[in-house]
Order: C-alpha cells, then sequence, then structure tokens
C-alpha cells in the first residue's frame, strides 16, 4: 500500500514537474530556419504516376521561435513554389513577421497547394504548453513519416 | 549622373552606418540563392512605349501583377509602393515600378495609365494579349484564375512582388502585406549596391 502510493506520488509529481517546465521554461529553438528540400528525381517520379509527398500541405511557424521558411530545389527541373519559379539548385529564404494564414499554390506538393500558418509566439504559460504538444506531435508525425518512407523506398 | 552618384554615397553611408553598429543590412523580403535573371518581356506599356525589362537596367524594378478592377489586393500594394518612394525621396528615382495586368479585357493602356497614375506618375503597366500574358505569368510562375461574378469577372492572382536589382537579377520576393517601411528597408539595400 505504501509502495502504491509512493509509486503515485512520484508520477503525479513527475507529471506536474514537467506541467511546470513546459508552461515557465522559455521557448526557443537553435535555429529560426524551417527547412524544406525537394530532392532530386521529384518530377520524374510524379511524371511516372508516383504519388510524391514530400512536402507537407500545411507548415507552421512560429514568430520569434522558427519563422524563416527555407525551400531548396534539389531537383533537376524548376519548381514553382508560392507564386515564383525556382531553379535547380536554388534556394528561398522567406522570413515571416506577421502572424497570418498564408495560402501558396505549389506544384512540388501533390495537392498542388501549401499553406503556412505563422502563430504568434507563446507568450503566456497555456500558450507555450500548447507549443511544446504541437512541437512534440510534429516530430512524431516527422519521424513515423520517415520511417514509412525508409520502408516504402 | 552626379545626383546618382550622390544618392549612391548617401545610401551606402547610410548602410555602413548600420553595419558599424552591428546590425548587418536583412531583407524583409524572401531572397533566393543563387538569384537569376528576370525573364524579359514585351509588352504594349501605359506610357505609350514599349513595355520591357531591360528598360531599366541600372534602377531597382518592384515588379507586380494584378488588375485595375482589383478592389482589395492591388489598391493597398500599389499605395505600399507608392508610400515607400516618397519615403525615400531623392533614391527613388532609381526605383521603377513595373504593374503587368492580368486582365487584358478591361486594362487596356489608357486605363493602366489613369489607374496607376491615381498612386504614383511613375508606375508604368504593362497590357497584352491572353496569351503574351499568359507567357509572362509562366516564365515568373504567377497564378491568375479568372472568377465569374454576376456580370462580370474577378481575378484571383499571386500577389507577391518581385524585388529585381540594378543588374537585372530577381533578388528577393515580397508577400502581399508588407509596410512601406519593410519595402524601404529592401530597396535600400539594393539601391545601395
Amino acid at each position: 500500500m505504501r509502495a502504491r502510493s509512493l509509486v503515485l506520488a512520484v508520477v503525479s509529481g513527475s507529471a506536474l514537474a514537467l506541467l511546470a517546465w513546459s508552461a515557465l521554461a522559455p521557448v526557443e529553438s537553435a535555429s529560426r530556419a524551417q527547412i524544406f528540400e525537394i530532392p532530386h528525381g521529384t518530377w520524374a517520379r510524379r511524371m511516372s504516376g508516383d504519388k510524391v509527398d514530400i512536402l507537407p500541405d500545411h507548415i507552421r511557424l512560429t514568430l520569434g521561435i522558427r519563422d524563416i521558411l527555407v525551400l531548396r530545389n534539389h531537383d533537376a527541373v524548376p519548381q514553382i513554389f508560392g507564386p515564383t519559379l525556382m531553379m535547380p539548385g536554388q534556394s528561398l529564404r522567406l522570413p515571416f513577421e506577421q502572424a497570418a494564414v498564408y495560402t501558396f499554390s505549389c506544384t512540388a506538393h501533390a495537392s498542388g497547394q501549401m499553406i503556412i500558418s505563422v502563430q504568434p509566439y507563446p507568450g503566456t504559460p497555456w500558450a507555450k504548453i500548447g507549443w511544446r504538444a504541437h512541437e512534440l506531435g510534429w516530430r512524431l508525425r516527422l519521424l513515423s513519416a520517415h520511417i514509412w518512407y525508409r520502408y516504402r523506398f | 549622373m552626379a545626383r546618382r552618384a550622390l544618392v549612391t554615397a548617401a545610401l551606402s553611408l547610410l548602410l555602413a552606418g548600420a553595419s558599424a553598429a552591428g546590425a548587418t543590412p536583412a531583407f524583409k523580403a524572401g531572397t533566393f540563392d543563387p538569384p537569376r535573371l528576370a525573364p524579359d518581356f514585351s509588352l504594349p506599356g501605359s506610357d505609350g512605349h514599349e513595355l520591357r525589362l531591360d528598360r531599366f537596367r541600372g534602377k531597382v524594378v518592384l515588379l507586380a501583377f494584378g488588375y485595375s478592377s482589383c478592389t482589395e489586393v492591388c489598391p493597398v500594394t500599389l499605395a505600399t509602393f507608392a508610400a515607400a518612394r516618397r519615403k525615400l525621396g531623392a533614391a527613388a528615382a532609381d526605383v521603377q515600378v513595373v504593374y503587368v495586368t492580368v486582365d487584358p479585357q478591361r486594362d487596356v493602356p489608357e486605363r493602366l495609365k489613369k489607374f496607376l497614375g491615381s498612386f504614383d506618375k511613375t508606375f508604368i503597366g504593362g497590357t497584352g494579349t491572353e496569351a503574351q500574358l499568359a507567357a509572362v505569368r509562366k516564365e515568373y510562375g504567377v497564378t491568375a484564375k479568372r472568377i465569374p461574378y454576376g456580370d462580370s469577372y474577378t481575378y484571383s492572382h499571386s500577389s507577391f512582388t518581385y524585388l529585381i536589382d540594378r543588374g537585372g537579377r530577381i533578388r528577393a520576393l515580397m508577400p502581399y502585406g508588407h509596410s512601406p517601411d519593410d519595402y524601404v528597408n529592401d530597396l535600400t539595400i539594393l539601391l545601395g549596391e
């Protein structure tokens, strides 16, 4: 009984400590850039009928943490990103300073569209918890996509 | 010639001051690496002359696409260009706004001239046939979709602005909604080169 209470207290204490850290610790990132790369052969694969989803259809950026979108075209052909044509080997570095939702047409994406949602800096404890929860979910999705891609190709 | 040298010197001093203060001048717009030469075109201009980008080699060009009946994006963008030019003062003489219509049916040169002149008399518009304008849009990856609206129509079109340097290279791409100060920042960098 005493051991069970002890375990419960440790678990509850850890959860509270994690919640407190999530709510109060400063939110920061090693780099402000969110980088996406169009791999070589993307166009050829799409032309051969392969469904290619290299870029997510929804990119979320956060002001002050990760608010610079970097897109690099490693393909052998020009690709459209937003309104512009990117040459092979060319990159676009697009900083955002206003929280808003931006919609781009994008031939590098199978759906032909990309939405960039720029969120304000998470200044309040609740916003910090929300940002960290989203970040964790995003990284898990990225990991599962990476594993899927590795086994698929 | 002497005036241009003076303006360039003043801009260089401004940039040098910023650098000395530890602030590396950074673009507010999206930047390309490496930049590519802006595809040229030949369209009837609102100033009565052939509109080609190489006419403005040596100047910094703001290139935007839109149409004079646009009630949302274009008036804001053009008013922002005009405000930025006013803020630049004498240096604005080396900045040329080029506005290519996506609506050739309504935007004949005379109409474009009147529309653009209401923002700034120096702005130059370009029009042409549907095929000519579609070819220009394709070169720049610009989209324009005609949408029926009652007995008339509107357009959904790309709202970015291209910043083309004195050498005719596409250096940056400014998303819609940036302030005149952001344009002044980026134009100052390009004018100082």
